[in-house]
């Protein structure tokens, strides 16, 4: 298959030579067969640990969950000065936004962020391998499947592909994008290179005169990716006015994927993950807006609004999902933290996401309403979120082939 | 265009395939010259030829190094392999000692609490001490140990100071020794990330393993397994065996970083794997079922009958996980001829083989409270109620003379050795063999090596080299002094293949294709010519080889 795949890229390239072209020539070669001159492009965001979803978008008007987390939770939003800070950040009256996310309140206010809540995946396990595994070959319950969602999820090729339609953040393929279909692992644009020029361009000509038809193909492909990325990196990249990214880990690859969709390079899919939200201990310190998690939800809260607000108008091309593989515990634990639980909130964000809403049949937190007495219980499969997007978004419409023996159903959080 | 008539693109297309296909097969008849063989063999059956070592199989005949491969016990081992082993501790511990003299965080909690025995020898007693007085003096808000370090500036005269930073390694070397023990962990404490790297650069293996103990103990347990793996790639003389460890590891896989698991997979590959390579192959599958690291990975370990004692109690039931994983990918693959109903009934057969004390001493055990003793049929074979712990090997047994099983192994076999799509010829034979010889992995092996498909132009240098054959292959080819292997375990991690990391119960594929990926492709160029300038940390090549980087990162040398 992957003969196939280069066959049919070099085809429709051989046009092109590598790296030789102006890159608008690029941007009008890649955009060529799209529906629309630009590319619709989703976005995934994997919390990995487990984060803490009812500290994250806190169902503020239950008693229940003060009753629960006595010493953890975020308090009853607050309109004094002085309390303010450490308070939910009201949504809907029902809901609020923990105070370190704060910096996502006016992208919902606007109407581009909805979040549903009580979603997850249906598979009992509370082991964090295998919840990842499932979330991301997006078979619950089933361990060997060989690839994952977002592999599945791109749409057909057309005869003109860019080979950085799927790019995920990082050293390695995750789970989620590895599959059949092509896609980039990218742990530094600036380092997707042969780093010694001399060797390049020996490198270049040794795959270019190879018999061998699949590695002349992917040493063509690798070199196309190549100049690709270093073209849109003549310049430093200057984020929009405003747009202040915090340093570290997740801030650096939201930046690089929105110069990647600023640079119109064909990017369809986009993959980052964020560690850190296993909160057994000190989940929350002396104040709600101190300790790992608040530390965790600013910088989470910031990157996604400086992505949002970098994007400018391209934010009509995107949007952008967050899951997590469970969440925690109902009740806090006795070390100020809580323990492997089971459903979550997850976030959509973009142009054309009906926002300012949360999703999803609230469960309640009485203890028969829990699963199975300890955890929030599951009213959204996070395949029906993911299934909306996979249609809506990326028009992909052959959801039985990216989510095998389930039928997502779609709740409208896209228009 | 017309729904009725195939287009001419379709027929033409259709016409290429059907010529490919046929070429294909003609190609499995055409013989390769005898020089072509030697270097396929130890393209196949070894990480690559070592300078002079086609000399040497030339001399001694192939057919006889052959042989030797498949008789591993009559190789003598490589001495320097043997001795770069040796600091290597951990490789020859049981689970029990790795937990007391390397433990997390965790465990020197419960080593505090009187859960857990302190570890005897005084080195690392010392070290455990060190780590529970930091975890006493200050838990971190994560829970993980702060090192209430003191200023470096505060142990070390300016001078001194001035040589740990800009000093020659040596120098560097020399004022850490002249510190008596306590203070050289004060100042490993106190030292930067960077500084504590240097230092490590030039030190002797003993000190090395305290300055990577340091902070982090448990980790010496996953890199002494993954530098064994490298070093026996590299220098082992049992090549064969070598590569049919990695090709049984990844079969029977276990991801080393769930949970408990990553105490438990140096005893897996040492104890459950390495010694059934070439045995018979109801050994191997039982060797795993029974290893903890098995029962961990796969769940069985917590797999109740919902009627046995413990699962009335305790709301506990059944977990497929490992029934599903054995039958699919460990015996009689996907399409081998089963139900989901065969697989629930081999879950129950499994109930109750779990694991004493998973986080401690971490054996097997049966359990008949947590086992289901009703009767079960599995592929049709009536298992009688009460059988206890003999349902299990029955179904093993069953599953281990299968049919299926004997083609569904001998074709990943020839995957891995012969080409990525095998002909069915050759697979035929090696499952007669198989079956004939009683799951004896020596004789399908032998098949293998005499059938004209290994010998034929389909074979030779069609596979693609997965990232480990690829380093491996280098640091051989470039007769390269492997000092110490984080790095190159690193490489391995850019090039996709983390060592013990793979987390799906399929293992590492072994069809080359896979590894046919653009990033994947620059990291093997970059690593080539780092390896060949000498900026692989802890690896040194002649300097007059600095010009084989482009060879190495070619597309020829991505073949075997």
């Amino acid at each position: 298959m992957n003969t196939r795949r280069f066959f049919l890229r070099n085809s429709a390239l051989a046009m092109v030579g590598a790296g030789s072209v102006p890159l608008w020539l690029e941007r009008a070669l890649y955009a060529a067969d799209a529906p629309s001159p630009r590319k619709k492009i989703l976005v995934a965001i994997f919390q990995r640990g487990a984060a803490d979803g009812l500290n994250i978008v806190v169902p503020h008007a239950e008693k229940r969950y003060y009753e629960m987390r006595p010493s953890i939770a975020v308090p009853r939003p607050s309109q004094s000065a002085d309390r303010r800070e450490d308070a939910a950040i009201d949504l809907d009256g029902f809901f609020g936004l923990h105070p370190a996310l704060a910096p996502l309140k006016p992208i919902w206010d606007d109407g581009h962020l909805a979040i549903v809540h009580a979603a997850g995946s249906p598979d009992p396990t509370r082991s964090h391998f295998d919840a990842q595994d499932f979330m991301e070959s997006a078979t619950p319950g089933l361990k060997a499947t060989a690839d994952g969602w977002m592999n599945r999820a791109l749409p057909r090729e057309a005869v003109t592909v860019s080979p950085v339609r799927a790019v995920a953040m990082g050293p390695v393929l995750p789970r989620a994008m590895r599959g059949p279909n092509p896609a980039v692992a990218v742990q530094n644009l600036s380092d997707f290179q042969v780093r010694n020029a001399a060797a390049s361009g020996a490198f270049q000509a040794l795959y270019a005169d190879s018999p061998d038809a699949q590695l002349h193909a992917a040493g063509r492909e690798t070199f196309e990716a190549v100049s690709l990325l270093q073209s849109i990196q003549k310049h430093p990249y200057e984020p929009a006015a405003g747009a202040n990214y915090p340093k570290g880990r997740f801030g650096d690859c939201l930046r690089q994927i929105a110069q990647l969709i600023k640079s119109d390079v064909g990017v369809e899919m986009a993959f980052a993950d964020v560690g850190g939200w296993d909160h057994h201990v000190n989940e929350v310190g002396a104040r709600a807006s101190q300790g790992q998690l608040a530390t965790r939800l600013a910088d989470f809260g910031q990157s996604l609004a400086a992505f949002w607000l970098d994007l400018g108008d391209r934010r009509q091309d995107i949007a952008l999902v967050t899951m997590s593989e469970f969440g925690r515990t109902a009740r806090e634990n006795g070390d100020r933290g809580t323990d492997h639980g089971h459903a979550n909130c997850m976030f959509v964000m973009g142009g054309a996401v009906r926002g300012s809403k949360v999703y999803g049949k609230w469960p309640g937190l009485e203890q028969e309403q829990l699963y199975e007495a300890r955890d929030l219980a599951l009213t959204t499969d996070f395949r029906d979120v993911l299934g909306e997007l996979v249609q809506t978004q990326l028009g992909n419409r052959d959801l039985t082939k990216v989510f095998p023996g389930y039928t997502p159903k779609p709740r409208g959080i896209l228009t | 265009m017309s729904n009725k008539l195939p287009s001419a693109a379709f027929i033409g297309l259709t016409l290429c395939l059907l010529t490919a296909i046929s070429q294909g097969a003609a190609l499995f008849r055409q013989p390769i010259s005898k020089d072509q063989k030697v270097e396929h063999a130890l393209n196949r059956l070894a990480f690559g030829p070592r300078p002079g070592d086609v000399q040497h199989v030339q001399a001694l005949g192939l057919k006889k190094w052959i042989d030797l491969q498949l008789h591993p016990e009559r190789i003598p081992e490589n001495p320097s392999l043997a001795a770069k082993l040796r600091p290597l501790d951990t490789i020859g511990m049981t689970t029990a000692q790795m937990i007391q003299s390397y433990p997390s965080p965790a465990l020197v909690k419960e080593m505090i609490a009187g859960k857990l025995p302190f570890p005897d020898d005084p080195d690392k007693r010392m070290m455990v001490d060190r780590l529970a007085a930091r975890l006493q003096g200050k838990a971190g808000e994560d829970g993980v140990p702060q090192p209430a370090s003191p200023e470096l500036a505060s142990l070390l005269a300016p001078g001194q100071l001035r040589i740990l930073r800009t000093g020659a390694p040596q120098q560097k070397l020399d004022l850490f020794n002249s510190f008596p023990q306590d203070r050289q962990n004060q100042l490993l404490e106190a030292m930067g990330q960077g500084m504590r790297m240097q230092l490590y650069a030039a030190a002797p293996p003993s000190l090395r393993r305290r300055i990577q103990s340091a902070n982090l103990p448990q980790a010496m347990v996953v890199q002494d397994l993954t530098e064994a793996k490298l070093l026996r790639a590299v220098y082992g003389n049992r090549q064969l065996e070598e590569v049919l460890a990695d090709f049984w590891y990844n079969h029977f896989n276990v991801f080393i970083e769930k949970g408990a698991d990553h105490y438990l997979v140096t005893a897996y590959d040492r104890d459950a794997i390495r010694p059934y390579v070439l045995g018979k192959f109801e050994d191997i599958l039982r060797a795993t079922a029974q290893s903890p690291a098995m029962l961990f990975y796969l769940d069985n370990w917590e797999s109740v009958g919902a009627q046995s004692p413990a699962g009335k109690r305790r709301h506990l039931g059944l977990n497929e996980n490992y029934g599903r994983e054995l039958l699919e990918l460990h015996t009689l693959g996907v399409d081998g001829g089963y139900t989901q109903k065969d697989v629930t009934e081999v879950a129950r057969c499994f109930t109750g083989w779990t694991i004493r004390q998973p986080q401690r001493e971490a054996v097997f055990e049966f359990n008949p409270r947590m086992h289901d003793d009703g009767e079960k049929t599995v592929l049709g074979v009536r298992i009688a109620a009460g059988g206890g712990v003999d349902d299990g090997y029955k179904v093993l047994h069953l599953l281990a003379h299968h049919p299926s099983t004997a083609r569904f192994i001998s074709r990943k076999l020839a995957m891995r050795f012969v080409a990525d799509d095998p002909p069915s010829s050759l697979v035929d034979r090696m499952a007669a063999t198989f079956l004939k010889k009683g799951g004896d992995l020596r004789a399908v092996m032998k098949t293998m090596f005499d059938s004209p498909e290994f010998w034929s132009r389909g074979a030779y240098r069609a596979k693609m080299k997965s990232p480990l054959e690829m380093v491996a292959s280098s640091l051989r080819a470039l007769n390269a002094d492997v000092d110490f292997t984080f790095a190159l375990a690193n490489q391995l991690n850019q090039l996709g293949e983390p060592l013990y990391r793979k987390a799906e119960p399929t293992g590492y594929s072994n069809s080359g294709q896979e590894w046919l990926n653009s990033a994947g492709l620059l990291a093997r160029m970059n690593f080539s010519v780092a390896l060949a300038n000498n900026k692989v940390p802890g690896v040194k090549v002649d300097s007059s080889q600095s010009s084989q980087g482009v060879t190495l990162g070619s597309p020829d040398f991505q073949k075997k």
